[in-house]
């Protein structure tokens, strides 16, 4: 039984790398770009799904983390001439100017970045419970933004960096003959390896042990869990995935500010996570996808709207009620997340058979 | 560091001033917290709404500014009361990270709204001529404001001291907050009590924020974030659940804050994480607050 859905797992993943590189070849620019920010979102969703969903700390510091990650990125990722641009205002520090990393090691340094921050944030904080927890959290997330914002001669200030590099699929293009557009494979390669990674996690010692956390802390300590070492393990280790996504999203983006990781790219990815059920690994990933598919068809709802014989006028924001609203009623009237169940229902039916 | 002795009375008042809006503010969110243990994060928003309420009453009404600056609040409270009834009543049973959830989506639904109603351009905040005289007592030149706001606060702080201590309503409040359920075995009408609470917190709430209209008159659907996050930060440093607390936090953060701009104008830029970092300092050193009770764990 476990060995066939073993099977299963690696055959969805190879048809999922098939189609991927078909995608790669065949799609126009925009809808590669809109299935590269879904990617993205599934590794930035597992990793808050970690902290919050499995191990029931109630973590709102996301986007501070991949703060963290995309500067990272960012800043080894950049050449000379791109760095010397953006920093105009302010000369650059001579030590970072020079910096220089092929991108998959300084994807990797913007994720260890980001958990080092995690560690050195959560070993204080992770004492706190539930509300304390989650203030302290944004908290700290808005404490990086406003050091990003004034540590000019490090990271531009508030003007940002522009022109980040996008990640190149030449040798992967090299060997197949397909033409370069964007980073799709990367992205999704990523995003695949993640959630192989925290399906290997889950099902192990530790997953257990966080799962036991979540449900009761008192009970897990009395059977001899480390309840701190396994906290700020759950919390380092989200950070590294937050870190992750972040560089992803910068150099997907091309071009990051301050500004961009306000609450509200935390609320985003809560978003996800609600939607896709508190601890389901299955969920996270469709529903992020789901999202961020939304999140672009959703855009008409922005301009005029034709509603059968009258047009409204544009109307900024909509979409975005719309969100808050669809977050809102999965919270008060369907608990445990709306894919959670609706996969529940439809593996109990064909489990009948 | 050469400050005038003007120059730092300058600086006080604007610190009082503050710290009495903050005060206002925290009030709701110790008072919500008490009775129902829950981070109310739409308060912030609600704070908005009062401010756009009284906005929209002052500009496109009749009604004299003073009528509505005092109905303005009402109408605040009452959507305050509705936004309880609508986004936590229903989870009242279900775990504490559901019914926060619940209020982080009553935040941003709440912000989206006010961008899709109000429009997300910055309004200019229609000050009666009367509140925005700029007043020179003795080399002092201070706003008219930052001496009427210190005022109002302590008229409604001691209206509300003596509606929590010396009505029957506000006994049911208190026993509320000590323990929820003997409370509720005595007969106490719960949904009542937690209504008239948000009612209360959300018109403190709108008075603060009409305050805050008149002494900082750009408007936007995002104002309420900020100050929201730090007046929650100004209950906790006071002991949450604890209005006395509050009220020393709001007075406390509002000073802290701009004596750090008025003596380190270097660190300037770090005004907003200030806030944050007392919070965390606060936290990990006393987590109960400065007035709160310590509350045993219970297995």
């Amino acid at each position: 039984m476990k060995k066939k859905g073993l099977y299963l797992q690696i055959a969805i993943i190879v048809l999922a790398l098939v189609a991927l590189i078909f995608m790669n070849i065949y799609m126009d620019n925009y809808k590669i770009k809109i299935l590269n920010l879904s990617a993205i979102y599934v590794v930035l969703a597992l990793g808050m799904n970690l902290i919050n969903g499995f191990t029931g700390l109630f973590s709102l510091g996301h986007a501070g983390f991949m703060a963290v990650g995309a500067y990272t990125v960012a800043l080894l990722t950049m050449p000379l001439e791109t760095k010397t641009m953006n920093f105009y205002m302010k000369p650059m520090v001579p030590f970072l100017l020079n910096l220089n990393m092929p991108f998959i090691f300084a994807l990797l340094a913007g994720g260890i970045m980001a958990a080092i921050f995690g560690f050195l944030i959560g070993a204080p904080v992770l004492k706190l419970t539930d509300d304390y927890l989650a203030i302290a959290t944004l908290g700290f997330s808005e404490i990086i933004r406003i050091v990003i914002i004034n540590l000019q001669s490090v990271t531009n200030g508030s003007l940002g960096l522009k022109g980040i590099p996008q990640m190149t699929t030449e040798s992967i293009s090299g060997l197949f003959k397909i033409p370069i557009k964007t980073n799709l494979l990367w992205s999704w390669g990523i995003a695949i390896l993640t959630v192989v990674f925290m399906k290997v996690l889950m099902s192990g010692s530790y997953g257990k042990a966080f799962k036991a956390i979540r449900e009761d802390e008192i009970a897990a300590r009395s059977m001899g869990i480390n309840l701190f070492k396994h906290k700020v393990m759950s919390f380092t280790i989200g950070s590294f995935l937050a870190g992750v996504g972040g560089g992803l999203l910068a150099v997907h983006l091309g071009t990051i500010d301050p500004a961009l990781f306000k609450f509200a790219l935390t609320f985003n990815i809560l978003l996800i996570v609600v939607l896709g059920g508190m601890g389901n690994i299955n969920g996270t990933v469709i529903s992020a996808i789901i999202i961020t598919v939304a999140m672009e068809a959703l855009r008409f709802l922005d301009g005029p709207l034709k509603l059968g014989f009258m047009t409204t006028k544009g109307m900024p924001g909509l979409r975005m009620v719309v969100f808050s609203l669809a977050l809102m009623i999965i919270v008060v009237f369907k608990r445990d997340g709306f894919i959670k169940n609706t996969l529940g229902k439809v593996r109990g039916k064909y489990a009948k058979n | 560091m050469n400050m005038s002795i003007q120059e730092f009375l300058q600086h006080m008042t604007n610190g009082i001033s503050l710290g009495s809006l903050y005060a206002l503010i925290a009030i709701g969110y110790t008072m919500v917290y008490g009775i129902l243990r829950l981070i109310n994060f739409a308060h912030g928003d609600i704070f908005m709404l009062g401010v756009y309420i009284t906005f929209y009453g002052i500009g496109f009404t009749p009604i004299p500014w003073y009528i509505v600056f005092l109905l303005a609040p009402i109408l605040t409270g009452l959507l305050g009361l509705l936004l309880e009834k609508l986004a936590y009543k229903p989870l009242r049973e279900s775990p504490r990270i559901t019914i926060l959830i619940s209020a982080i989506g009553a935040s941003f639904l709440l912000q989206n709204l006010g961008i899709l109603v109000f429009g997300g351009r910055p309004k200019a905040f229609p000050t009666p001529a009367i509140l925005g005289k700029i007043l020179n007592i003795g080399g002092v030149s201070v706003a008219r404001v930052n001496f009427i706001i210190p005022i109002v606060t302590i008229i409604l702080l001691f209206g509300l001291n003596f509606f929590i201590l010396k009505t029957k309503t506000g006994m049911a409040m208190r026993a509320l907050s000590k323990d929820y359920e003997a409370a509720s075995l005595m007969g106490i009408n719960i949904n009542g009590i937690i209504s008239i609470t948000f009612f209360i917190g959300s018109l403190l709430a709108a008075m603060g924020g009409i305050m805050w209209g008149v002494k900082y008159p750009q408007i936007i659907p995002h104002m309420g974030v900020m100050p929201g996050l730090k007046c929650f930060i100004a209950a906790v440093i006071g002991g949450i659940g604890n209005i006395t607390g509050a009220v020393l936090g709001g007075f406390i953060l509002g000073l802290g804050e701009i004596l750090l701009i008025a003596f380190l104008p270097s660190l300037t830029g770090y005004r907003d994480a200030f806030a944050f970092i007392l919070l965390i300092i606060i936290l990990l050193v006393k987590p109960t607050g400065l007035m709160g009770e310590k509350i045993a764990e219970k297995v």
